[in-house]
């Protein structure tokens, strides 16, 4: 028990020291050194960046300051930040629409993230646009799910495609591109139960769901996005990999944001899967989603 | 991947490691930048790390090395009893109240996989004949209620909801006097998901808890989750003193360090583990397993154990000298057969040495129990002189060998040009550690206690 006291003594103490984080660590006319470094790995680490690409980002950051000469602490913050910004694509990420045409949009991801959530709020902005949407409950093995989505759809005032719980996703999709195509839908969101990457017969289930909107559509889905939740360590690397290998991911939807994880990880997967985030959710609102700033998600990471 | 490469630096830090009595300053910094790199990257929160890691380093400087273990081997072994005494014993035992109804309280993030759980504490309490009640506390998210009632309906338990339009301090209330009223000895309260800087409905889980007064507040905390996990289990437990967490989502590839991070901060037991959607997917936290899978070198640390506890000392030094000079016998060759088996199935226990990976071929050797066997078989068919002399082995002994261990002639052939092929093998190896023996001290061959099967 000692040793618990101790540390959640000391964690209070770092969490304080902790959050102010750069911005308090840059200012204050502080010279460039280990200790100046170590403390920025740190808060890097600590917005789950995951040590290996931090590694490669202090490297990167340390030639930069020794090329070109720097000494002072406030000079290096430009520098990082435009590292970090160069690694996640200096450009807001745009969906790819069917210009001409239905669009088909699949949800992907593990159990709890976001997805449901994130059609809805995506349904209501096609809405506002004008677009007619249609939503494909997908998702027939949660308790609850497809009422949950019905729930998004009235709120956002689109259509849902359902079967009962229990059937097959892959029909529940194949019957969503029916109705969005005799409807003539602009765009068609496909649910999908949240599963974990590693097991494989629920990732050939997905992966069936993909080869039968293919089928239907050789051009589509116009995007696979594979939502992921801030609050996830390392593991979201082996999401996005193995989500990517069943369904070719397009891009990222990262959740929750409003809370106090940063969601660093996805520099890790920019970097390593060249996937780009488009969108983020900040909150359980129907209005709560936004496109994807890399500008201001550097920002955040090193904010209070 | 991150494991392979983990692998392999820790390999390197064997072998820089390699020959000493008592573990040094330096063995030690050496071996706990490893430790380190594989806490974080399993997700363990930086300050936990390093707490942790300064504690383990102070430990362990001094202490004299396990004969069988390398210095380097003998750190992880701290750090693995370190850990899992951390982690806290298994404790699958959910508090009972004095005063019946027991009320459970479900509180984490969203997401976390609450109402799930919610849903597989009522089906342990069912098999030891309870009478649970569930009661839908989550009026906010969509279609809540329907899931927690779906999952009672497959249970058979009953499920307590006022609709999503009364507040959930009030729903608590009136759950526990229905359960109370209905004579249900457990009271499950499921509450919606919410983020712990979200005041408001902190304080709601305040106010239920004041209202229902729970034995139990279960943070049900999904095990992917990274560095925030310490400020949430923090919050969290500041907020409602927490009884206990239940990690869920383990079924996953996630290393699971966030289980470490909420131990530390709420220094309160780890009680169950979810491990897959199925209703009955919820298992006792094994403290021991955690830690391995935390730190990564699972296959390091039951290699370990395993010869810690079953390879013959005495047997593996002269072993290690014949291998060194290369007098080595098929005799020899026998007795390693049977300690081998002794540590269990044999492509495992060549898959848990590092570095084994990166002998040539080794990857492709397709080595199963029953070929041991059939070495074994045709060993024994061999006299004492021929075991020692391979050589005196001509055709016609080949046939009897053969006939004897009810093999073929071409088995008792590829075994004894196998066998040719080993002594080569350590001949160079022994040239080799002569080599080493001059630069590193006396233990050339180090870890590699393990004779090269055919
Ligand atoms: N604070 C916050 N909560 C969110 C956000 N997005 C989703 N949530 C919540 O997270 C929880 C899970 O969201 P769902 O949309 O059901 O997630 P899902 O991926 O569809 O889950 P499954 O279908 O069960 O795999 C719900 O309580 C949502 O309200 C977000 O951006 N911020
Ligand atoms: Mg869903």
């Amino acid at each position: 028990m000692g040793f618990f006291s101790k540390f959640k003594e000391g964690l209070t103490k770092t969490r304080d020291a902790l959050m102010g984080k750069v911005e308090s660590l840059i200012s204050f006319g502080r010279k460039i050194d280990e200790e100046f470094y170590e403390e920025l790995e740190e808060a890097l680490i600590m917005a789950d960046v995951g040590v290996n690409t931090v590694m490669g980002i202090m490297d990167d950051l340390r030639s930069a300051a020794k090329k070109q000469k720097l000494t002072e602490a406030e000079e290096l913050k430009p520098v990082l930040k435009q590292i970090l910004v160069e690694l996640m694509g200096e450009d807001k990420a745009e969906l790819s629409t069917n210009r001409d045409g239905l669009t088909v949009i699949l949800f992907v991801g593990v159990n709890g993230v976001g997805k449901t959530t994130t059609i809805g709020k995506l349904a209501n902005q096609f809405k506002a646009e004008g677009k007619k949407v249609i939503l494909a409950a997908g998702d027939t093995f949660r308790a609850g799910a497809i009422e949950q989505l019905e729930v998004w759809g009235q709120r956002a005032g689109v259509d849902v495609i359902k079967q009962g719980a229990g059937s097959d996703p892959a029909a529940v999709i194949f019957d969503g591109i029916q109705a969005a195509k005799a409807r003539k839908a602009d765009v068609l969101l496909c649910d999908t139960a949240g599963r974990l990457q590693n097991k494989a017969n629920l990732m050939d289930e997905l992966n069936k769901i993909y080869r039968v909107i293919r089928r239907e559509m050789p051009e589509a889905p116009h995007e696979t996005l594979l939502v992921l939740d801030a609050t996830t360590g390392q593991n979201a690397l082996s999401q996005a990999k193995l989500f990517g290998e069943a369904t070719g991911v397009t891009g990222l939807v990262l959740t929750k944001l409003d809370g106090t994880a940063k969601g660093g990880i996805v520099i890790a997967i920019r970097k390593e899967l060249e996937v780009p985030v488009k969108m983020v959710g900040l909150g359980e609102k129907i209005d709560d989603l936004q496109p994807f700033d890399p500008k201001d998600f550097v920002d955040a990471l090193f904010a209070e | 991947m991150v494991f392979e490469s983990l692998a392999n630096r820790l390999q390197d830090t064997f072998n820089r490691l390699r020959g000493k009595g008592k573990l040094s300053e330096s063995d030690v910094k050496e071996a706990m930048r490893e430790v380190r790199l594989a806490l974080l990257e399993a997700d363990v929160n930086f300050k936990v790390v390093k707490d942790f890691v300064e504690k383990v380093r102070e430990r362990a400087i001094g202490q004299e090395v396990l004969q069988s273990l390398t210095p380097g081997q003998h750190v992880i072994k701290i750090v693995n009893d370190e850990l899992t005494e951390l982690m806290g014993g298994s404790q699958a035992k959910l508090n009972i109240s004095n005063k019946p109804p027991t009320v459970i309280m479900m509180v984490g993030l969203q997401g976390a996989g609450k109402t799930t759980h919610t849903g597989k504490l009522a089906k342990l309490l069912q098999k030891e004949k309870k009478k649970p009640l569930l009661v839908a506390c989550d009026i906010y998210r969509p279609a809540a209620i329907k899931q927690l009632q779906v999952l009672g309906e497959q249970l058979q338990v009953p499920v307590f909801s006022l609709g999503d339009q009364v507040s959930p301090v009030e729903i608590a209330r009136k759950g526990l006097e229905h359960a109370i009223s209905y004579g249900h000895d457990y009271v499950l309260i499921d509450t919606a998901g919410r983020l712990h800087i979200d005041e408001t409905l902190m304080d709601e889980l305040r106010n239920i808890k004041e209202a229902v007064q729970p034995s139990e507040i279960l943070l049900v905390v999904d095990a992917m989750t990274g560095q925030v996990a310490v400020e949430v289990a923090e919050t969290f437990n500041n907020t409602l003193d927490v009884t206990g967490t239940i990690l869920t989502k383990l079924d996953g590839d996630t290393r699971g360090g966030a289980a470490l991070s909420i131990r530390a901060v709420t220094g309160t037991p780890i009680k169950y583990v979810g491990t897959g959607e199925k209703i009955d997917a919820i298992e006792p936290f094994h403290p021991d397993r955690m830690a391995s899978r935390i730190l990564g070198m699972g296959d390091v640390l039951t290699l370990i154990e395993k010869a810690q506890a079953s390879i013959d000392q005495d047997k593996a030094m002269d072993l290690e000298r014949k291998m060194r000079n290369a007098d080595f016998t098929l005799e020899d060759f026998l007795d390693q057969l049977s300690q081998v088996k002794n540590l269990g199935p044999l492509d495992q226990i060549l898959g848990m040495l590092p570095g084994m990976n990166k002998v040539k071929g080794m990857q492709n050797m397709n080595v199963d129990d029953k070929q041991i066997n059939r070495i074994e078989a045709i060993i024994q068919s061999m006299t004492p002189a021929e075991r020692r002399e391979p050589k005196l082995i001509d055709s016609s002994r080949r046939k009897r060998i053969a006939k004897g261990s009810g093999m073929t002639v071409q088995d008792v052939n590829r075994l004894l040009k196998q066998f040719e092929e080993m002594q080569k093998m350590m001949k160079q190896f022994s040239g080799m550690a002569k080599k080493m023996k001059g630069k590193k001290g006396k233990k050339g061959l180090g870890g590699m206690k393990f004779p090269f099967l055919p």
